[in-house]
């Protein structure tokens, strides 16, 4: 792992898993080279059937991407579980 | 069966209510609620009526499926000409008032003519009679219940009010029941006020005893129950976080409407979202939001209950907002706080319980306010033509906003005009972020491009409950589209527009098409109601009612021009996110869309499409 920086936000039921000290949300996270959206979602112990929305700087990552989207530096990846509104 | 197959017309200025057979021809193809009360008002208004005149007519009804065991089947439908559109004007509503008109054994009740002083409709059952309302007249809608519930000794009375907002003929306000559910936009409480209706009080206890399959029906209802307490969406996520947690969805996107829609992202999205709503308060240390609610017969239990923190300086000496009540939707939050850039969450929720309150749409509101901000920041209007200093993001000017229009006093009597209205006055028409009149919603076509003509379309002016294609474009329900691209979004918001209006018909919740298609709620129509209801005969349902509805707009003098959305969306692109760059492409899709709903290049439906609809 790096010393390259992204930001990971955790919204709804997944808040509990956000690591300490994140603000409203969100977290910095140390990302490196091989850190994919996948391993991001490992990491911090993401259940899988709540991982549903996953978007990085606002653009959805298919599911089938998720191993080989890497997470750059400066990118924020975003996740929810199963939500909905109107 | 499911319908009662009577329904009632109350002749106003007559003071008359008499019983009539309802109409079973039309039932069949129209089914009920939005659809069938919908051919009822087209059938018997001039188009060209004023809406607030004595010639309109306002009707309150129910679906088939409406006071059933189905879950969500406790909706109703109020239908009338539209003093914000000049076009229809539709709008449901949740609570337990729809499904107790059925248990008194009415599938409709038809308002006309005016009365020469306020009154309110009183239905026992069969018993039923226009009462004296003057002492209920320049009241609340909170206490318009009370008081009713109170003189008739009996709680358990379910009523439909108007508040000071449709007196005074706010253009966008409400018909509100059960005090926290409203028939919310396009101001038909506007039109009950011009008739001297304040309130339709109803007690019913006939029960439903008319269901055409009731084994099949509890079996089947029974099964789709399951779907949704099983969907990960309807059996928790709504439940859990309301409407609400879209605000951080579609903030993130960048597709969330901000300062007039001057911005596609508000950097403070989090401070008015689900997740703060939840969070305990520095102030008090508790959360806003106490606990969720179902509506009559609901399974899914979205909605919001909330306590405002009573030291907040809306509320300080004002201790009968201190208990719970209705809290925060998305909408409403979105409205009252991005679109204006607003970040104080208990100034959302007190301008929320005032719109409760007193019966007005908190979407209209907060973009009309969200337009005064931006005229008042750019010089258009000042402090003393306002009243108030009124910068954007100034929680004190949303607060004293709200009072001024929900009590018609000072420069509230012109936001109670609308925004279009508003804007043209002073100047400024292109401020006015609306469709047909109406207000948008919160999301921003330019990041979720099959709103844009799910706005331009609609009916009933800008709406998002009309296609809700940020299902598709978002959350991937039931297939995921790319929001940025307009390529295929026609006939995304055609199959939308005509599912829903078939949802809508037939006394369910829209909610419930999170989980459900068409395929599940076709086989309780056709175990509750009379008749052979197949797919595609909802299908034909829901188009028929669209069809409908356009060539109401048409002979009402709407033509494509009302069909476009303000030139800031067709013309400022957005400045940040995955949209960055982006206008909305309605003008690309618009024709597509005309061609494939079977209407001409000016949006006027076909003789053989009219044929083949029966209309």
């Amino acid at each position: 792992m790096g010393s390259a920086t992204a930001t990971l936000k955790l919204y709804a039921s997944l808040s509990e898993f956000l690591p300490p000290g994140s603000v409203k949300n969100e977290a910095e996270i140390k990302v490196g080279e091989a850190d994919s959206v996948a391993r991001v979602i490992e990491r911090y112990d993401l259940p899988e059937r709540l991982v549903h929305l996953v978007l990085i700087d606002g653009v959805y990552i298919e599911p089938e991407d998720r191993p080989i989207r890497i997470l750059g530096p400066g990118e924020v990846l975003a996740i929810w579980p199963p939500v909905a509104g109107g | 069966m499911a319908w009662t197959r009577q329904i009632l017309r109350v002749d106003l200025t007559k003071g008359t209510c008499t019983s009539e057979a309802l109409n079973m021809e039309w039932a069949m193809d129209y089914l009920g609620s939005r659809g069938l009360a919908t051919k009822y008002l087209v059938e018997e208004i001039d188009p060209k009526v004023d809406p607030l005149s004595a010639d309109n007519k306002l009707i309150m009804a129910t679906g088939p499926m409406t006071g059933t065991i189905a879950s969500t089947g406790g909706r109703y439908t109020v239908v009338t000409k539209g003093p914000l559109t000049g076009a229809i004007a539709c709008s449901n509503s949740g609570g337990y008032f729809g499904a107790e008109m059925k248990f008194a054994g009415w599938d409709m009740v038809i308002f006309e003519g005016k009365s020469s002083k306020p009154v309110y409709l009183m239905i026992e059952n069969d018993k039923v009679e226009l009462r004296d309302a003057s002492h209920l007249w320049g009241t609340s809608t909170w206490h318009t219940e009370e008081q009713i519930k109170k003189e008739n000794q009996d709680p358990q009375i379910r009523i439909s009010s108007i508040g000071k907002a449709g007196e005074n003929q706010v253009l966008f306000s409400c018909v509100v029941n059960d005090l926290h559910r409203a028939a919310g936009r396009s101001g038909v409480g506007a039109v009950m006020g011009s008739k001297n209706l304040k309130a339709v009080a109803i007690r019913g206890t006939k029960g439903i005893g008319n269901v055409a399959n009731p084994a099949e029906f509890q079996k089947v209802t029974t099964e789709k129950k399951q779907i949704l307490a099983e969907n990960a969406v309807t059996g928790e996520g709504l439940p859990t976080y309301g409407t609400q947690v879209l605000m951080n969805v579609i903030n993130e996107m960048g597709a969330l409407p901000t300062r007039n829609f001057k911005d596609v992202k508000f950097e403070s999205a989090n401070d008015i979202s689900a997740e703060a709503m939840a969070t305990p308060r520095e102030t008090d240390g508790k959360a806003q939001l106490v606990t969720n609610q179902a509506c009559f017969g609901c399974t899914i239990a979205c909605g919001r209950i909330s306590k405002i923190d009573k030291d907040h300086f809306s509320v300080q000496q004002k201790p009968q907002y201190h208990g719970a009540s209705g809290g925060l939707e998305y909408e409403a939050a979105w409205a009252l706080g991005a679109a204006n850039g607003v970040k104080d969450l208990e100034a959302l929720q007190y301008a929320q319980m005032v719109c409760n309150e007193h019966g007005f749409d908190p979407i209209s509101f907060g973009a009309t306010v969200g337009a005064v901000m931006e005229m008042y920041e750019n010089g258009t209007l000042d402090e003393k033509k306002i009243g108030l200093k009124a910068p954007f993001g100034s929680a004190e000017a949303l607060c004293e906003l709200v009072e001024m229009t929900a009590n018609g006093e000072g420069f509230g009597v012109e936001i109670g005009l609308g925004s279009k209205r508003l804007c043209e006055k002073y100047g400024q028409p292109e401020l006015s972020m609306s469709v047909k009149g109406q207000e948008f919603p919160a999301y921003d076509p330019r990041g979720i491009q099959g709103m844009g003509l799910t706005y331009a379309t609609s009916n009933r002016g800008a709406c998002h409950l009309r296609s809700y294609t940020v299902a598709s474009e978002t959350l991937g329900i039931p297939v995921k589209t790319d929001p940025l691209v307009t390529e295929g979004k026609p006939g995304l918001v055609m199959a939308f527009q005509d599912a829903t209006a078939a949802f809508d018909a037939s006394g369910l919740c829209i909610f419930t098409s999170f989980a459900w298609g068409l395929g599940d709620i076709q086989p309780q129509i056709d175990a509750a109601c009379e008749g052979d209801w197949s797919e595609e005969k909802l299908q034909e349902v829901g188009e028929r009612i669209w069809n409908m509805e356009k060539l109401f707009n048409l002979e009402a003098g709407l033509t494509k021009e009302d069909d476009q959305l303000p030139t800031r969306l067709t013309t400022e692109a957005a400045t940040e996110g995955p949209a960055k760059g982006l206008v909305a492409g309605v003008p690309e899709m618009l024709p597509e869309y005309y061609e494939i709903r079977g209407w001409d290049k000016d949006g006027v439906p076909s003789a053989e499409k009219r044929k083949s609809l029966g209309l």
